[in-house]
């Protein structure tokens, strides 16, 4: 007797699969935003899942903040090729360059930039729809978003006017110049992710597992030292041993002193976590609405 | 609110993780309930928040609450509604314990609540009514109760709140499950559940109340993490809605060359390799040849899996084509009819084109007439509705452009209901829930063979 029977991991799949095929389904020149990162990763083995033993029916895009770590974007560059999908990149540096991203005296972070770079590449490939790994559990913001996100011609989005989203029913229709953003990840957590990561064997970059690295202690937290981020005479550096749970940009994403060498041992680890994933990020912590205010702007 | 001291400090303890299905619930109560103090309770005392959760707790009790910290702050997510203090729309989250992972819809219970409960609730597999034991059933409980019936949640809980206030009172808790009980059976509801607690100090939520000796039965989460959903899908009668035709065309793989399959998320049913099925509209029968899956092909696949069919014969199928077993036939007609929920402030117009969204088949279609308007507060339907306006659930007919190949809402959710989309805007107006076909396709006539 067969057991008719899915486990929560199988339901996240067949969901998150039916929504990219509805993507391929219903708008003309999809995209999926990749950056390496562990959620990203888990949406091509989605889109593997969803379209072989055809190619993928969109290409690859990634914001480059010329702020990543240099191992990010070395795996991005090699998984994309793997798998023989396009790999489109767009800099920050060329938008600030072009003058379409213009920096705030005196800011280092590149993390709103990116918005301008994003809706710049949105709009030169003409792109109706950009399919993004965000997950509703990181954060209050996302929380409250859809699975397909209406986005109007300047890239925003409105919480106070979202279309109704029933049963399995994804209204897709744009006029011109409007955008779709398409979560199929929504209802996973961290946890999910890491167990589908385990149970498919999915490559993830080496920074997630333990590692030896100089850090130094800024706003209660451990930051990479790299060249964007010498410390400063008076700041307490030291070399640990620790991952990234979560990956920023190098100059805002905290260090997490840690032995695990193994999806094993992060699953073992988040199991026992008493902090939110995001509670690494200095880009989050800048304001309780900061994700609010950048996702109204047009951020993924 | 509650203080911070009287907290228990969230324990360090792992627990083993590993969740066996997802059990969907939403929430539903008017604006004083408790409803976001009975979410945040169940995160709390199920170990689900974090640290810098609490953190960010207290810094915003600091802020607006004099020091006390307010579980509801931990779902009134966005800025401007913990301004105004209203919840927008639908929230979610996410917590798991060792038996099951769970998904919270968290509705709010204010003006819009009924489209908004819609969005929340429909996906449900459990909603949770929550009454102010010192109110009562009100309106709103009635309210909530019919649309939970009307999108045929299959599991609802009854979470009498506040029992606190009123002494934790045995005969008030009957008194209100007796007031439920007047018009629970006017609806189709099978598996109701009451529960006496107290969100704000945590009685019968997560731990058994020492304040209720006399009630026997399991607190709320014992009781979401038991109650039997393995049956809430429908495996009678095959159904596939084909999502996107795939077609590799690959130059260089010889295997591949001829390969054409037809992909999407089985709506209802089982699929056997050399299976018959009815391919619609064109009406043709053929059989499965290959189940073809990314992990390798398979023998048999059940709804809600996701596959991609390989068929004997090349008949022309595209997306909004449905597949269907030979058991269990659908209906396939033009006119429809149809309960449906007014989500958009432009009321439903007769006459007036929209695009209908069943499976993966959009249609134009235009509303014949309006049946009848649902009176939720009496449960009882007005005829001659002129109009249906936001929130507002009635029966209307519809034709459209094109045969819908469906079942009834109350057979298969997935292939029994639908979205309406203004012309123009795009704004999704309204959800629909067909009416069992008037009679099914037979292919017996002869009509079917190729």
């Amino acid at each position: 007797m067969t057991s008719y029977h899915l486990d929560h991991l199988q339901h996240l799949e067949t969901e998150a699969i039916h929504i990219m095929r509805e993507v391929a389904g219903e708008f003309e020149r999809p995209a999926l935003l990749f950056s390496g990162g562990k959620d990203s990763i888990c949406l091509l083995r989605l889109a593997e899942k969803a379209f072989r033993p055809s190619d993928l029916p969109m290409p690859l895009l990634n914001v480059d903040t010329g702020h990543h770590f240099p191992e990010l974007n070395e795996f991005r560059d090699r998984r994309a090729k793997q798998l023989g999908a396009k790999l489109i990149i767009r800099t920050v540096e060329d938008a600030i360059k072009k003058g379409i991203a213009t920096p705030a005296p005196g800011e280092i972070s590149r993390n709103k930039l990116q918005i301008p770079t994003l809706l710049a590449a949105i709009e030169e490939f003409r792109f109706d729809c950009c399919i993004g790994g965000a997950r509703r559990d990181e954060e209050k913001a996302r929380a409250k978003e859809r699975f397909f996100s209406f986005r109007d011609a300047f890239g925003q989005w409105d919480p106070k006017n979202q279309r109704p989203e029933i049963w399995n029913l994804y209204n897709g229709r744009l006029n011109p110049g409007e955008n779709m953003r398409v979560f199929p990840l929504s209802n996973w957590t961290e946890m999910d992710v890491w167990e589908y990561i385990q149970r498919e064997k999915l490559e993830v970059p080496n920074i997630y597992f333990s590692h030896r690295r100089q850090a130094v202690r800024r706003a209660g937290q451990w930051l990479p030292v790299s060249d964007i981020l010498p410390p400063k005479p008076t700041e307490d550096v030291r070399e640990l041993v620790v991952r990234v749970r979560t990956i920023g940009d190098i100059i805002s994403t905290g260090l997490v002193e840690s032995p695990a060498i193994t999806v094993s041992d992060i699953i073992a680890e988040i199991a026992a976590a008493r902090v939110t994933e995001r509670g690494s990020r200095a880009d989050d912590k800048a304001s309780e609405a900061a994700m609010e205010d950048r996702k109204k702007a047009g951020y993924f | 609110m509650i203080s911070e001291d009287v907290m228990p400090a969230p324990s360090t303890s792992s627990i083993p993780h590993v969740p066996v299905d997802i059990l969907r619930f939403n929430t539903c109560g008017s604006v004083d309930d408790g409803k976001s103090t009975l979410i945040g309770r169940l995160l709390y005392d199920s170990k689900s928040l974090m640290e810098d959760q609490i953190e960010a707790l207290e810094r915003s009790a600091d802020i607006t609450g004099g020091g006390q910290i307010n579980l509801a702050n931990l779902t009134d997510g966005l800025r401007a509604e913990r301004e105004q203090g209203i919840t927008i729309d639908v929230a979610y989250r996410y917590f798991a314990t060792p038996r099951r992972k769970f998904i919270i819809a968290d509705t709010p219970g204010h003006v819009q609540y009924t489209r908004n409960m819609v969005t929340g609730a429909s996906n449900a597999n459990l909603s949770i009514i929550l009454v102010d034991a010192r109110t009562g059933v009100i309106e709103q409980s009635r309210r909530h109760t019919a649309i939970a019936a009307l999108l045929r949640i299959p599991h609802l809980v009854v979470a009498v709140n506040k029992m606190d206030l009123v002494g934790w009172s045995e005969a008030r808790f009957l008194e209100i499950r007796a007031q439920f009980e007047e018009f629970l059976p006017r609806l189709d509801i099978k598996d109701v559940k009451f529960i006496p607690m107290s969100a704000l100090n945590g009685d019968n939520v997560v731990d058994p109340s020492p304040h209720t000796p006399w009630y026997v039965g399991p607190t709320l989460l014992g009781h979401l993490e038991t109650v039997h959903i393995a049956s809430d899908w429908n495996l009678n009668g095959f159904r596939l809605p084909v999502q996107w035709v795939n077609r590799p065309n690959n130059p260089t793989d010889q295997s591949l060359h001829d390969f054409r399959g037809f992909s999407g998320q089985i709506a209802g049913g089982i699929v056997r390799t050399g299976q018959k099925v009815i391919a619609f509209p064109a009406g043709i029968v053929t059989t499965v040849k290959q189940i073809w899956t990314y992990d390798g092909v398979v023998t048999e696949a059940f709804c809600p899996q996701s596959v991609t069919l390989v068929l004997e014969h090349d008949i022309d199928i595209s997306r909004g084509s449905m597949l269907v077993g030979l058991d269990h036939l659908p209906g396939s007609h033009s006119d429809l009819q149809a309960e449906v929920c007014w989500m958009h402030p432009r009321a439903l117009q007769p006459g007036k084109k929209y695009y209908l969204k069943h499976t993966t088949h959009t249609v134009q279609v235009s509303v014949t007439e309006i049946v009848n308007r649902l009176n939720l507060a009496t449960l009882d339907s007005d005829e001659g509705a002129a109009e249906l306006a936001m929130n507002d659930i009635g029966e209307i007919r519809l034709r459209a452009a094109k045969p819908l190949v469906f079942d009834g809402y109350a057979t298969n959710r997935l292939t029994g209901s639908f979205i309406l989309i203004e012309q123009g805007t795009n704004a999704t107006v309204a959800a629909g829930m067909l009416l069992p076909p008037r009679e099914i396709v037979k292919p017996e006539n002869g009509d079917y063979v190729i």
